[in-house]
């Protein structure tokens, strides 16, 4: 039902696929924030993953994830860490489920819609970063298994939140200016 | 609904009759075509009638908003394919009803050119660009090649073929586009707003462009800008004007400019129209006014003359106090190639002055340095006297506010009230005083029945506008503008100009950057004149649009008053200028 | 401000002019086969090809000192947390325990575990030469139809392309905005509370994403009416066709990860290298 389309690939998938990720990459590099814990970041690139995921679907959402993190792994350390790399494009992937669930494009943003979305966005990263990329850390270079689920849980927390908290806000912000568009009038 | 018949105006009657005799089917044909965008509450074009014939070459000049673009997409497919909505009536194109006819097909006939030559390249590299289309239809590796370089040699970049958007000038973006839809060798051009953002001379070479692939192809040309004057560089068969969605003239160059109906419907007319106007002259058909080489002043240069005569120069105001001082300024980007070389100025203070010059001279890196986002290499800047070398960009925000030409990229939260306030209250100030100020600067901007109102809601013109009481209410003494106007038409420019004359009679000194000459002359008495990083100029306005080597150094355009005072045989052309100037001043405000 | 994504300047190198094609499949290899092997001797092998390779590439020092400098701390990073989380997971690979010194509870400092940190340690180093290789002697230009060559989808593969042609745009128009933010007295500091530094940095993505959305638009119009994804196949540009130069390149990188492959299968009788049995 919903389903129908959400697969769909146009040029427009491909375009937010493309700028999307060089977002992605430049969010991932420049606009990390320094979490309490030292040393690591709280991404806001996940919140633009999740945002993009309601707009454009889970091809998009999946590539611009992938693509992104793979360049700036590439700038940052001369080559990804494919691991991590898929992780990233899993979780986007999945986030992309979202997309038509909710009302955020007639300019409703609520509850339920909030909800929805953190749901799916929590599901994909619980995969991408509890299951994915700890199964990869293991089977590739066969890190110990407790400290790679510590890894990931890490990850799985700090970008639940992200996503949750920059996604839903960006979403609000989102909503706010479609609700005009339909009752869009010469004198406003 | 209703069906209305086309305005029967004279010439149009007598042009289709002519039309009808020797090219019996139009290649693009409206037939009470009828648009509106699902979103939309009502039509956006309505009962929409318009023959075009092949190898025409059409303007469509109307306000924004007017339905130009939609205009546009209708004809390249963009609608229905992209944009949604209801279509009433036909739209036939080389007698094809369009709605047969995919967008992929219909980009075999007509080619369109963005406004945003950012957008439209695609490609990384000059070729890949023009390359793009053949990409897709799947042209062989060598075919492409050899093809690329022809059509790169016909606009003239085959020199640039490897080189990436960010090491081209803006004209050089502008051919590759057109060479990008060159390619495969389409009947119609279209063109919406190619003259945006690009320097006078660069925009005139583009109209020169135009018009040489309309005479040496045959093409049918169809161009929608703004800027008038400006296209009518060159010759056009027909001007279209639009206006709420319907087409309300149809007619040539000089019946258009010869009536008021420019000026009623927010259509900036030419300035040498305007100047005859001010000397009392009625413009008529019959001197050809459509464009400046084509007019015949014989019967009123008299007139023109005396009222020439007749304008007394007002005292000049006593000189203030200088205010910011750049003094030997240098700066480079990357360290080896300056960006800006050994500039020297100052500004006084409460005075309006214009920054002006080729694309790449460096004038939006000059405002960064003045604002301190970049740090200069050589030479100072004092504020009051003193060096502000080392104050924070935060800390010069507090005499220097700069907005930037995109006010979407300023605009962070929903509301008005909290987007004005944000830069106060990131500065700790009490909320009480934060309201009261920034109600205030709302007064001042306008903006005050809109206080509670989400920003998304607003004109372009208005979120500009809350872009500068963002910046006002810092209180500022300086207040920098990087094209306040760019891409706005008439009736906006008017608004936000009139606003910065306002606010700059409170004492603020204000600096515009800008490529609209006819904005330096009316507004800014002084000019400031970049080329290639180094200052050209600095004097005033009539001065600079007069004098030949500065106009050919820093890309500029000789304005079409001092032809008129060439036409009228007035010796002293730049005075003339300078007379219309203090005309507009006195007489019109 | 850099504007290019990467440093590439063309070289007249044997590698340099290898099809981007073929040097993306010899990448993909070579780095399967170091992710694939876990012998140490192996790896070490990997590694110093992989150095010739950029030596005969002439790539500087001075161009991958900031990328290495980043590595060498993430392994370290790695390697201290590994050791702390199981100190003994050498132990679990290799199934021999040789002490060397004690550590807390029952734990031990092994040889197992020295070996097999060492190894993880360079196989985390030896695959990033082979990408550093790659980004930096391959035209950016031809990524793409290098990618849609060993059968991704092209438009998958030219939203590649379109990232590297508009990160330079976005990353100056997130200066231009991160800059106008400041100047209304934005601070990204440390000093500032978490919830503060969220709010902050939304303020310059809020804009950043807002108008880079309008862009989308643009740019979808731009290639639809230029007949982006008509047919269900695409040619490129820039493609280079193939010289014997490419077969022998590709020929090499066979060879090498067969070489790999047979070490793991008759000497180690599996990816391990175990000398401890
Ligand atoms: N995609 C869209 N969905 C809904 N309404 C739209 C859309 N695009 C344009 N409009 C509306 O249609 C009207 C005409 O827009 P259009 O862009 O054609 O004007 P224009 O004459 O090109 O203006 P400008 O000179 O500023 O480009 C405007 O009121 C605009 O709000
Ligand atoms: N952030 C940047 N990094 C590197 N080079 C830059 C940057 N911004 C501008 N440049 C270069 O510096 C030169 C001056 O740019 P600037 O934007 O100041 O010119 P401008 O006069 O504002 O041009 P326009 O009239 O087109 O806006 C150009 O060659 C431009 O390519
Ligand atoms: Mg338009
Ligand atoms: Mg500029």
């Amino acid at each position: 039902m919903k389903d129908k389309g959400i697969f769909k690939v146009t040029t427009r998938t491909i375009v937010a696929a493309g700028l999307g990720a060089a977002l992605f990459a430049l969010l991932f590099m420049f606009v990390k924030i320094p979490s309490p814990v030292p040393g690591t970041y709280i991404q806001t690139a996940y919140g633009l993953a999740g945002f993009f995921g309601v707009l454009f679907g889970p091809i998009a959402t999946g590539l611009l994830a992938f693509i992104g993190h793979a360049i700036s792994d590439a700038v940052q350390y001369g080559s990804p860490w494919w691991s991590w790399v898929i992780s990233s494009g899993i979780a986007g992937f999945i986030y992309g489920f979202a997309f038509k669930r909710t009302r955020v494009e007639e300019g409703i943003f609520g509850g339920k819609d909030i909800l929805t979305y953190n749901i799916i966005q929590v599901i994909g990263n619980a995969i991408a970063w509890l299951l994915v990329a700890p199964v990869l850390d293991i089977v590739i270079y066969a890190e110990p298994a407790n400290k790679v689920f510590a890894q990931g849980l890490m990850a799985f927390l700090s970008n639940s939140v992200v996503a949750g908290v920059v996604g839903t806000l960006l979403l609000l912000a989102y909503a706010a200016t479609r609700t005009r568009k339909g009752s869009l009038s010469k004198k406003s | 609904m209703l069906r209305r018949t086309a305005p029967a105006i004279p010439g149009t009657r007598w042009r289709l009759v002519r039309k009808v005799v020797t090219r019996p089917t139009p290649i693009i044909d409206f037939d009470h075509f009828t648009f509106q965008y699902y979103s939309q509450a009502e039509p956006t074009l309505q009962d929409i009638n318009l023959k075009i014939y092949p190898g025409e070459k059409i303007l469509i000049v109307g306000p924004s908003g007017s339905g130009k673009s939609t205009l546009g997409h209708c004809l390249n497919g963009l609608i229905p394919f992209y944009y949604k909505g209801t279509i009433e009536g036909s739209l036939k194109i080389n007698g094809v009803e369009t709605r047969e006819l995919d967008i992929f097909k219909l980009s075999k006939i007509l080619g369109t050119v963005l406004q945003d030559s950012d957008g439209q390249f695609v490609g990384l590299t000059v070729g890949e660009d023009i390359a793009f289309a053949m990409e897709n239809d799947c042209v062989p590796h060598d075919a492409m090649h050899t093809r690329v370089d022809r059509v790169a040699g016909m606009v003239d970049i085959a020199h640039v073929k490897n080189l990436s958007p960010y090491e081209l000038s803006g004209g050089q973006k502008q051919r590759t586009s057109l060479a990008g839809v060159l390619i495969d060798d389409v009947d119609i051009l279209l063109f919406d707003e190619p003259l945006a953002n690009l320097d006078p001379a660069t925009g005139k070479t583009a109209i020169e462009i135009i018009d040489d692939i309309h005479k040496q192809m045959g093409k049918t040309i169809i161009i929608i800008e703004h800027r008038l004057e400006d296209v009518l560089h060159r010759d056009v068969d027909r001007v279209i004007m639009i206006n709420d969605g319907r087409i309300i003239a149809d007619r040539n160059a000089h019946e258009l400019v010869s009536s008021d109906i420019l000026t009623s419907n927010g259509i900036r007319e030419p300035l040498y129209v305007t100047a005859l106007k001010y000397a009392g002259i009625r413009v008529t058909p019959e001197m050809k006014p459509g464009h400046i080489w084509s007019l015949d002043t014989s019967g009123v240069n008299e007139a023109l003359r005396t009222w020439n005569r007749s304008i007394a120069t007002p005292p000049q105001a006593p000189p203030k106090p200088p205010l910011l001082t750049i003094d030997k300024l240098s700066f480079s980007y990357d360290g080896r190639r300056p960006t800006l070389e050994d500039i020297n100025f100052e500004i006084t203070e409460g005075e309006m002055v214009s920054i002006v010059g080729k694309n790449g001279a460096g004038k939006s890196t000059l405002a960064k340095l003045m604002c301190g986002f970049e740090k200069a290499d050589k030479g100072a800047i004092c504020y009051r006297g003193a060096d502000i070398r080392h104050k924070s960009i935060k800390e010069r925000a507090e005499f220097i506010g700069f907005v930037m030409q995109n006010p979407n990229q300023m605009i962070s939260k929903n509301l008005i009230f909290d987007e004005v306030a944000l830069g106060l209250r990131l500065r700790g100030v009490k909320e009480e005083e934060i309201k009261e100020r920034v109600e205030q600067v709302l007064q001042v901007c306008g903006l005050a029945p809109f206080i509670e109102w989400p920003i998304s809601a607003l004109s372009y013109g208005q979120k500009k506008r809350v872009t500068i009481a963002s910046i006002l209410v810092l209180r500022p003494n300086i207040l920098i503008l990087d094209e306040p106007t760019a891409g706005q038409d008439y009736r906006h420019y008017s608004e936000i100009m009139e606003f910065l004359r306002q606010i700059n009679e409170t004492g603020i000194s204000i600096i515009l950057i800008t490529h609209d000459m006819h904005l330096m002359l009316e507004y800014t008495p002084r000019a400031i004149v970049l080329s290639e990083g180094r200052l050209v100029t600095d004097t005033r306005a009539s001065v600079v649009l007069t004098t030949q080597q500065v106009i050919e150094k820093a890309n500029l355009k000789e304005t079409s008053l001092y032809q008129l005072a060439q036409l009228a045989g007035i010796e002293d052309g730049t005075q003339f200028v300078q007379h219309f100037i203090d005309h507009e001043r006195v007489a019109v405000r | 401000m850099k504007t290019k994504l990467f440093s590439y300047n063309y070289e007249d190198t044997v590698i340099h002019n290898l099809s981007g094609l073929i040097k993306f499949i010899c990448f993909l290899l070579l780095t399967f086969a170091t992710m694939y092997t876990y012998d140490i001797r192996v790896i070490l092998g990997m590694l110093v090809f992989s150095v010739i390779i950029l030596r005969i590439s002439r790539i500087r020092f001075s161009q991958i000192k900031v990328m290495l400098i980043y590595v060498v701390i993430f392994i370290l990073v790695n390697a201290i947390f590994t050791f702390f989380f199981s100190p003994e997971h050498g132990v679990t690979l290799y199934n021999t325990r040789h002490p060397i010194a004690p550590l807390w509870g029952d734990k031990a400092l092994t040889q197992e575990q020295l070996l097999y940190q060492v190894t993880l340690a360079f196989k985390y180093l030896s695959v990033v030469p082979l990408g550093i290789i790659f980004l930096l002697t391959t035209n950016p230009s031809e990524f793409a139809s290098s990618v849609s060559g060993v059968g991704v989808p092209y438009k998958a593969s030219f939203a590649i392309s379109l990232t590297l042609r508009y990160f330079p745009d976005i990353l100056r128009v997130y200066n231009d905005i991160s800059q106008a933010q400041q100047a209304r007295g934005l601070e990204m500091s440390v000093k500032a509370k978490m919830k503060e530094r969220v709010k902050n940095s939304l303020m310059i993505i809020i804009p950043l994403i807002f108008s880079t959305l309008e862009r989308i638009e643009v740019v979808t119009n731009a290639m639809d009416l230029r007949g982006f994804g008509k047919e269900k196949r695409r040619t490129w540009y820039c493609v280079q066709k193939l010289r014997s130069a490419d077969y022998y390149a590709l020929a090499v990188s066979i060879i090498v990860t067969l070489i790999v492959a047979a070490v793991a299968y008759f000497i180690n009788h599996g990816r391990y290298f175990n000398p401890f049995i």
